[in-house]
């Protein structure tokens, strides 16, 4: 990588933390809980990091081989569970809408 | 074809960007999570891409099917009353597997003197990668510590070596600089010995563990959101030692969304995130607070009485806590509001941001009982109306009623934005007992004019509520 595509990476860096930012600052507290669930399964995207290290290595050693199956292991983990209980948790608020229309009849 | 490897980055990081703008609403946060569930799924086709000549196919399968078996089972059956624990887990793992990349690099790379063969930055890069290895283990040790405080494997209280705390965390943060300065001094010539990248894991790991071991149960949504915040930063950080920008993107974004809730939290305890980390509520205040409240009674009253009460209510006000999700009184109290609602009386829910164990735990609880978000109402829309309500019922909350922190500045939460119930005419505290909160600081609530005490179980003693409501 030459200075000119790292500055570019240090570019997206800076933007994308004022995407966080500008995305973020509106959110109900009702959504607290699975918005940091989903963006714990999010940050999951280091399991690509964990494949890029062991793809690109040329005959891997038995320590790297090691490091990197666990390291793949913890980001499938944080990826698949993330997601998952993320969309448990909203499919329970999804239903809310037909229900509210009933008991919040005397707003 | 790594144009088409950054083509796909580029889209996939796109819709980490749509989906997590859905999750700002209700109606559109299922959808939401799906798009960024989806992206993740571009990534990692880009990825296999991208390594596609690798010769460590069976390895990476073998390790993939491992962590999709290991990951769906908990995060399908685990109840909604544990769900903090099991974001700290999964944030844990995601941090391990930061420190752990930096620690391939390390070795792939003969101790980073590999980066040097190429023209272009290295000491960034370097630094970069030393960053994601010591925030990485910092925060894997971090969370597991969350999850066993919150599992209560490990006591809810804070645990701390007293005065002591703040200099050994201090003197365990520049051992972990050092030894990533020896590591990164030795990259320039042959690479400095494994020993000092180990020394930097473990440094950075214990740091992580006495951050966290002194935090009371209490402050744990602050302290889960700090460290998912941590993890965005090094996922950030390893993305731009591996030229990744999927992971720059998706590291900083969680980075800053966590940043800003962990800001959100602290500001509803106002307290600065700074004394929250340093642990402990006031400390030294404690004892000084309990003394004064021994010839203090607080009246008691039974399932029965509570319910007369309730039944010539117009308004009752709920106010979850803790012992809510500890009792999963969840259904318990949707079931009682069923009741009531029957009768023409309106059940509103007031939830403090802080109370539970994570950021908006209460709201999914409630959620999962069939309560309507419209019902929950956050502190400053609902604090006006207290004083129109005619019961409000406290379930398993103590601190975030405490009226000490608008009253008495000797308090140690003085200050701290609580919901006003001692307005409202009258106050039933649903309590196990009368030991005091997690922080350990006396509530006048309990020993006020309008309070009744129903003792128990939370869940039983909802239930049985409702029953006598029923009788009526």
């Amino acid at each position: 990588m030459d200075y000119t595509g790292f500055l570019a990476n240090i570019a997206i860096l800076v933007l994308s933390g004022f995407i966080g930012f500008a995305v973020i600052s509106k959110v109900p507290n009702t959504l607290h809980t699975p918005l940091m669930s989903g963006t714990n399964a999010i940050h999951g995207i280091v399991v690509l990091g964990a494949l890029v290290v062991l793809g690109t290595a040329e005959n891997p050693g038995l320590p790297l081989q090691i490091i990197s199956f666990v390291a793949i292991v913890f980001g499938t983990v944080n990826v698949i569970g993330g997601f998952v209980v993320t969309d448990r948790m909203l499919a329970m608020f999804k239903t809310r809408p037909t229900s509210t229309t009933m008991t919040d009849g005397k707003n | 074809m790594d144009i088409l490897v950054y083509a796909l980055y580029i889209v996939a990081f796109a819709m980490f960007i749509l989906g997590l703008s859905g999750l700002t609403a209700p109606r559109s946060a299922v959808r939401g999570n799906k798009i960024a569930a989806a992206g993740m799924a571009v990534a990692f086709v880009a990825t296999l891409i991208h390594i596609r000549e690798t010769s460590s196919w069976l390895i990476i399968i073998i390790a993939l099917v491992v962590g999709v078996i290991i990951g769906i089972p908990p995060a399908r059956k685990v109840k909604m009353t544990a769900v903090p624990q099991l974001v700290a887990l999964f944030n844990g793992v995601g941090g391990g597997t930061v420190a752990l990349i930096a620690w391939g690099e390390f070795i792939e790379s003969d101790g980073f003197t590999g980066l040097h063969v190429a023209s272009g930055p290295v000491l960034p890069l370097v630094i970069a990668s030393l960053f994601a290895a010591i925030i990485g283990s910092l925060s894997f040790w971090g969370s597991i510590v969350a999850f066993m405080k919150l599992q209560q494997i490990l006591p809810g209280h804070p645990l701390s070596v007293g005065r002591l705390q703040q200099p050994l965390n201090a003197i365990l943060f520049l051992g972990a600089v050092v030894a990533a300065v020896i590591v990164g001094l030795g990259s320039v010539s042959t690479g400095a010995d494994p020993v000092w990248f180990i020394a930097i894991l473990v440094v950075a790991g214990i740091l992580g563990v006495t951050t966290v071991l002194p935090i009371g149960g209490a402050d744990m949504p602050v302290v889960i959101s700090l460290l998912n915040a941590l993890t965005g930063l090094s996922a950030a950080a390893a993305g731009l030692a591996l030229n990744n920008i999927a992971m720059i993107v998706a590291g900083m974004i969680v980075g800053a969304s966590g940043t800003i809730l962990t800001n959100l939290m602290a500001k509803a305890m106002n307290r600065s995130i700074l004394s929250i980390v340093a642990g402990g509520f006031g400390g030294g205040t404690k004892g000084a607070a309990s003394a004064s409240s021994g010839d203090q009674i607080a009246k008691s009253t039974s399932a029965a009485d509570a319910a007369i009460k309730l039944a010539y209510a117009n308004q009752v006000i709920v106010v979850p806590g803790y012992g809510l999700a500890v009792a999963q009184a969840q259904h318990a109290v949707k079931d009682m509001a069923k009741v009531l609602e029957a009768r023409g009386i309106e059940v509103k829910y007031a939830i403090h941001p802080v109370a539970g164990r994570m950021p908006g735990h209460m709201n999914v609880l409630l959620a999962e009982a069939d309560v309507s978000y419209d019902a929950m109402k956050e502190m400053d829309d609902i604090n006006g109306e207290f004083s129109r309500t005619d019961v409000t019922i406290v379930i398993g909350a103590n601190d975030v009623t405490n009226p000490a922190a608008r009253t008495d500045p000797n308090s140690p939460i003085f200050g701290m934005p609580v919901l006003n119930v001692t307005e409202s005419r009258s106050v039933i505290v649903l309590k196990r007992s009368m030991s005091s909160g997690f922080a350990g600081i006396e509530n006048p609530l309990f020993f006020g004019a309008n309070t009744t005490m129903l003792f128990g179980d939370a869940k039983k003693s909802v239930a049985q509520v409702t029953e006598e409501l029923k009788a009526l």
